[in-house]
């Protein structure tokens, strides 16, 4: 050590002026604004594009295989006044919420207990995301056999078990084919709410239930006063995307009912692609998906409200 | 406020025992510190104290009553966690009011409960904030806050002032200090910190590895360290030790590293030639001619004292000088030990030699 210290000190070459290349590689806006260009592509390609396509066509009276010409709101004039269509707007709302609600509580009270210990907790973890991963095709062409008129499961068994004498026509009839469904979305649904709610509640710091232990708070007094106001944020969250996703839900009901019997089960989605595909009225069709942004908007505004940082949640970092 | 036993109290994790029966008397209002090394188990043990741990075997008692089996709640304890744990959704006075909210408590017998605590603590400007608008300071001050507003039997601290910078730790040492001397509230107290240990106890329990070691008055641990690990990790700068055999044929003495002869004022019966460890403080150490010859290091001022490394016989040991002295690497001094602030410790159990 004492070798090296003692080295005469060499001297060096001065410090070159900056050349105009330097300036834009440590520029961090230029770099910026390259690093934002490939998703900003992406987000107009596959978004902006489709969906402004879709808004112009709404406002044509395109066909399959025709042009089609600009007729202003004609298209929204016509749904106004057409019935199927307000069925399908109420079946949708029906569905979005009755589904949404039971997804949340069954979400949330599944995670509950998974962030519990218990033996085999990270294959229970594990299986609760089956039903996520499923495609939901697959998962929807088993309901319908599940509930089929003639093979169901659920009619046999309580047929053997001496319940009922005649099979349950599930599909067949409006009131048990929109419970079919709903119950379906349901099981499809609950795993994305479950385990995201259990990754909110893992960031709950353990201290606190301990200091609640202490307070003196009961199981119950330690969720509502505790876990619950901690998870809101990503409750709004969660239930917003749950929301979206099942009031745009296509996959499912065309799997499994094709929006029948008599147009019980007919979404907005499914009216859609109905009246635009199958019957080739482009325009009506993409009217119907238009009359579905304003809902959606609604829903974002109220998950923008809910998501608006809490007052708790501001000032400084916690660490 | 009431007396706490701990009666050869063991834990287990699995097939590993943490604590290997730890009995400790804490009086009526004492404030006892817990200290000890990462990994002791005065944590645990603290938290036996609070019910958030089961207790293997041995008691617990707070007053005259068994709590092994009671509820936390029920044991009328309150904690001051590492962290805090103030609950992030809630104001100070939410916080601050929780566990007589989940009481039952009334609106006014809650407030005037926070408003008493509050200003105990100078916290009444605060009582509005949220924790993420509060200082570190100000947190830990809520969260004694949380603990004076149920005025428990017990207050229990786990580690509270490890989480705060140098100066204010030096701060809500003698705050917490003088609310124990106001409140007079039995405290439990954990820490690493041996100086905080020092400055707050009434008395200390120095743990190592799931067993106490020592426990006594703070000065009674300084001046009389019962073995080795408590005389290393009591003082700072640490005590020097230093390896070698007693002489006691003749004039007591003892012979360190490298046949260096060290000043004892007395050795214990029979034990010419045992093999010892000599300890000594580095403030225990006086420069003057008939010494051992030392030369040094290192020299570091703090302003107030002189720390200054140097090698005996080999062995690098530091002194502690008040008055200042021009010394310089290389230098060669003469320092000697006060033969009667000696330590002597048996070198295979380390426990205390002399008187």
């Amino acid at each position: 050590m004492a070798d090296i210290a003692l080295q005469p000190r060499v001297a060096k070459p001065q410090i070159r002026e900056a050349t105009r290349w330097d300036l834009i590689r440590t520029n961090k806006n230029w770099l910026g604004f390259w690093f934002m260009m490939p998703a900003m592509g992406f987000l107009i390609f596959f978004l902006a594009y489709p969906l402004g396509l879709g808004i112009w066509i709404s406002f044509t009276d395109a066909k399959i295989g025709r042009p089609g010409a600009f007729i202003g709101i004609e298209n929204y004039e016509w749904l106004r006044d057409d019935s199927i269509f307000w069925l399908s707007v109420f079946n949708t709302l029906l569905y979005t919420f009755i589904a949404s609600a039971i997804k949340f509580a069954v979400g949330l009270y599944l995670a509950l207990l998974l962030n519990e210990n218990m033996p085999f907790k990270a294959m229970l973890r594990a299986l609760v995301l089956i039903p996520f991963i499923v495609p939901t095709v697959l998962s929807a062409l088993a309901f319908w056999w599940i509930f089929d008129a003639q093979f169901s499961i659920i009619s046999w068994s309580l047929k053997h078990l001496g319940l009922i004498t005649q099979n349950i026509n599930f599909l067949g009839d409006s009131t048990w084919a929109r419970i079919c469904v709903i119950f379906a979305n349901i099981w499809r649904g609950v795993p994305f709410v479950a385990i995201t709610l259990l990754a909110g509640l893992q960031t709950v710091q353990p201290s606190l239930y301990e200091a609640a232990t202490l307070d003196g708070a009961s199981k119950w007094e330690m969720f509502r006063y505790i876990t619950y106001p901690l998870l809101t944020p990503i409750i709004a969250v969660v239930m917003t995307f749950s929301v979206l996703f099942t009031f745009t839900d296509f996959q499912l009901i065309w799997a499994m009912t094709r929006g029948g019997p008599v147009n019980a089960t007919h979404l907005m989605a499914t009216l859609s692609y109905q009246r635009a595909i199958i019957a080739g009225q482009l325009g009506e069709g993409a009217a119907i998906s238009s009359a579905m942004i304003p809902f959606l908007l609604a829903a974002i505004m109220v998950s923008w409200f809910g998501l608006q940082r809490r007052k708790w949640q501001q000032g400084e970092n916690n660490d | 406020m009431s007396s706490v036993q701990i009666r050869d109290v063991r834990k287990s994790f699995g097939n590993f025992e943490v604590l290997h029966g730890v009995s400790i008397p804490i009086e009526d209002g004492e404030f006892v510190v817990l200290v000890g090394p990462s990994g002791c188990g005065k944590s645990t043990l603290l938290r036996m104290l609070a019910g958030l741990e089961n207790i293997t075997s041995g008691t617990i008692s707070i007053g005259d009553k068994v709590v092994n089996n009671v509820q936390p709640k029920e044991r009328d304890i309150a904690m001051v966690f590492q962290n805090y744990a103030l609950y992030p959704h809630m104001t100070v006075a939410d916080n601050m009011g929780f566990s007589l909210k989940l009481r039952g408590a009334k609106a006014e017998e809650i407030s005037s409960g926070v408003n008493r605590a509050a200003e105990i603590l100078a916290l009444t400007p605060l009582l509005d904030r949220y924790p993420r608008q509060l200082s570190g300071g100000q947190r830990q001050r809520v969260a004694m806050g949380r603990a004076i507003v149920r005025d428990p039997q017990v207050f229990l601290f786990d580690e509270p002032l490890s989480n705060l910078d140098a100066k204010l730790r030096v701060a809500m040492r003698t705050e917490i200090k003088e609310l124990h001397q106001r409140l007079k509230t039995t405290t439990v107290y954990v820490t690493h910190d041996q100086i905080e240990a020092m400055t707050m106890a009434d008395k200390i329990v120095v743990m190592h590895d799931g067993i106490v070691e020592q426990m006594g008055t703070p000065l009674e641990l300084y001046d009389r360290p019962a073995n080795q690990f408590v005389a290393g990790f009591i003082g700072s700068p640490a005590m020097n030790f230093l390896k070698g055999k007693v002489k006691s044929n003749g004039s007591a003495s003892f012979e360190g590293p490298n046949g260096v002869k060290l000043p004892l004022q007395s050795a214990p019966a029979n034990s010419e030639g045992q093999p010892a460890v000599y300890g000594v403080r580095p403030e225990h150490f006086t420069i003057a001619d008939d010494g051992a010859e030392a030369e040094i290091i290192v020299v570091e001022p703090t302003g107030s004292e002189t720390q200054v490394f140097a090698k005996i016989g080999g062995e690098q040991v530091v002194a502690v000088f008040r008055e200042r002295h021009e010394f310089s690497p290389g230098d060669k001094i003469r320092l000697k030990p006060d033969p009667s602030l000696v330590h002597l410790f048996d070198e295979t159990t380390g426990k205390r030699l002399n008187g």
